[in-house]
């Protein structure tokens, strides 16, 4: 029997705030321990805490994104449990009035599970809730950091419309990428920003009923989603075809020996007692309040490659460049709408501006590094710092276009614009770079070329067509880059052969 | 729920409570007695009533996304019955 897997998944993402969710200490992460607390994130007996606006903005506006539902009604409950990492002994949660409900995200896919190249997975809900500590484990004892307490969490469940560890993978990439871009988290899956709890069951292809679901919990990669996934279905199937029965139970993944094993079993499932928050009031958003909320809505990032594509003429490849890198994208279309030749432009952001900028950011990255400067506080070259105005890439290919200039002559327009902010056409002049296609010029080229290279001469009178190319480089280097090439190939075929 | 119904045991585990027998029948007789109060509540008619967690009729009480002071390190851990390198030491629990 044939089976197939079915997912979902639930996504824990930090919301990018300068304070906590109920208290003024700060969203910091690498604090030193217990310095960003007070009595609200410590749980003591007796505080109010109150809910952070931007938090709550950022939730909706996350409900945008994800094309989901925003109830006129929300508010927060106590999911209680006992275990160190929560000091009140409850996390503050939306049990069954959450902020947002029933959207979803579309992404490029185009394995199994996709329909045209795209994949989809609806979103049963994203709602609030506040992280918890964090805890070290020592020999005998545990420590914990409260710092992370408190701090703005979004919990983005998926309906199961998962079918492999590689549309989870990339649902997981587009889903960060939204949220990036939408300037609602920072995703730093580093600094623990995205964690991932992977519901797993099976079933035999063609049935509806789902099997036993299994979850294995605290994910803090996507490629160890994608691993985790890959060897639970594996696991799953092998248990099933062989008589085995599963039951609905908990995993963890370990990441070294790539295995999941069982944490505990449904009889011992946890039963939280949720109930209102008594605390705290509830949420009804205003029209007024949304339709503020709705203008912060990006243009998503599928929706931005696809029309890239479109109105561009790009190439998917490049599309996606400027897909990822929003601010790449954004200089790019400054300039693409003003161009008759916006694949050029792409060309010359992508192969050569780009290429400049990471040289030079890591040049700029060692010598700080050098004199001691953390990581975190170097000083790159960016987009905003670039010495030419965008407007001379314009006037760049615009030189090479009416082939004022040779596109090997570009490059080294380009470099020294790069290097010196000055305006190409001043450059073409100072290095006399303008393209010849004076005949009688590059005909001289063109002898002196085949006197100094009987070698390739010979092989193209011997039918060696390619032999051409050498001839053509050679001219080139005597012109100093400046001859027409479309003409010294021409005349050095008729040379050739005449 | 009449009373015999609650499962003082399970309850108390939740709770984290190691009940004796005595306490056990006990807090069972005042749980039964609790909810046969909250029983007779029942007898009303609220069927026109939306369901509410407040008594009081407000919405949108927030706070502006602003920082403010901390806690002095040393008095957050005043309190912690151990400490080590600024982390709260408790008995080691590993999920």
């Amino acid at each position: 029997m044939e089976y197939e897997a079915v997912i979902g998944l639930e996504t824990h993402v930090q919301l990018k705030t300068k304070s906590k969710m109920w208290c003024g200490c700060a969203n910091q992460y690498g604090s030193e321990p217990n310095t960003n607390v007070c009595p609200v994130c410590l749980g003591m007996p007796g505080v109010l805490p109150v809910p952070n606006e931007e938090a709550l903005r950022k939730t909706v506006l996350t409900g945008y994104l994800l094309n989901c539902e925003i109830p006129r009604y929300a508010k927060f409950d106590r999911k209680n449990y006992f275990y160190p990492d929560a000091s009140k002994n409850y996390q503050l949660t939306q049990y069954d009035k959450p902020s947002t409900a029933n959207g979803f995200v579309e992404f490029e896919f185009a394995g199994k599970g996709s329909a045209n190249g795209m994949g989809k997975v609806r979103i049963t809900r994203a709602h609030l809730e506040e992280d918890v500590g964090k805890l070290t484990h020592f020999d005998r004892t545990s420590g914990v950091d409260f710092n992370r307490a408190g701090v703005p969490l979004l919990e983005i469940v998926s309906e199961p419309d998962i079918t492999g560890a590689d549309m989870a993978y990339a649902y997981l990439n587009a889903l960060t990428e939204i949220l990036h871009q939408g300037g609602v988290s920072d995703c730093d899956m580093e600094k623990g920003m995205v964690r991932c709890d992977v519901n797993i069951s099976v079933r035999p292809v063609g049935t509806k009923e789902l099997g036993a679901k299994i979850e294995i919990k605290n994910m803090n990669s996507f490629s160890g989603v994608r691993r985790a996934a890959e060897y639970e279905i594996a696991r799953q199937i092998e248990v099933v075809s062989k008589g085995g029965k599963l039951i609905q139970s908990t995993r963890r993944w370990d990441d070294v020996a790539g295995i999941t094993e069982e944490m505990r079993t449904k009889e011992n499932a946890h039963d939280y007692r949720y109930f209102p928050e008594p605390d705290m009031m509830p949420l009804a958003p205003t029209d007024a309040w949304l339709a503020e909320v709705k203008a912060l809505v990006i243009e998503l990032p599928i929706a931005r490659k696809q029309r890239f594509m479109r109105d561009y003429q790009l190439p998917a490849g490049d599309a996606e460049v400027f897909k990822s890198n929003v601010e790449l994208g954004n200089y790019f279309e400054g300039l693409a709408k003003q161009s008759k030749n916006p694949k050029a432009i792409a060309n010359w952001i992508i192969n050569n501006l780009l290429a400049k900028l990471s040289e030079a950011n890591k040049s700029e990255a060692d010598e700080q590094a050098a004199l001691g400067i953390e990581p975190a506080n170097l000083k790159l070259t960016t987009l905003a710092d670039l010495k030419f105005p965008p407007s001379a890439l314009l006037e760049l290919v615009n030189l090479v276009e009416a082939k004022t200039i040779s596109s090997s002559a570009a490059q080294q327009v380009f470099t020294e614009m790069f290097a010196t902010g000055k305006a190409p056409a001043v450059i073409v002049q100072e290095k006399g770079l303008a393209q010849v296609s004076d005949t009688g010029a590059i005909e001289k080229f063109c002898d002196e070329a085949i006197a100094a290279n009987p070698a390739p001469v010979a092989d193209y009178k011997a039918g060696k067509i390619v032999a051409l190319n050498s001839l053509k480089g050679q001219v080139m280097k005597l012109s100093k880059g400046k001859a027409n090439p479309a003409l010294v190939g021409e005349i050095l075929e008729r040379k050739l052969r005449g | 729920m009449a009373s015999a119904e609650i499962d003082v045991k399970y309850v108390a585990n939740l709770a984290r409570l190691a009940l004796t027998p005595d306490e056990e029948k006990q807090l069972g007789a005042q749980l039964g007695s609790i909810l046969g109060y909250i029983e007779k509540l029942r007898e009303l008619d609220v069927s026109g009533v939306e369901p509410t967690a407040h008594a009081v009729p407000m919405v949108n009480i927030t706070r502006t996304d602003e920082i403010r002071p901390s806690l002095p390190h040393e008095d957050a851990l005043r309190n912690a019955p151990r400490q080590a390198g600024g982390l709260f030491i408790v008995p080691k629990v590993v999920e």
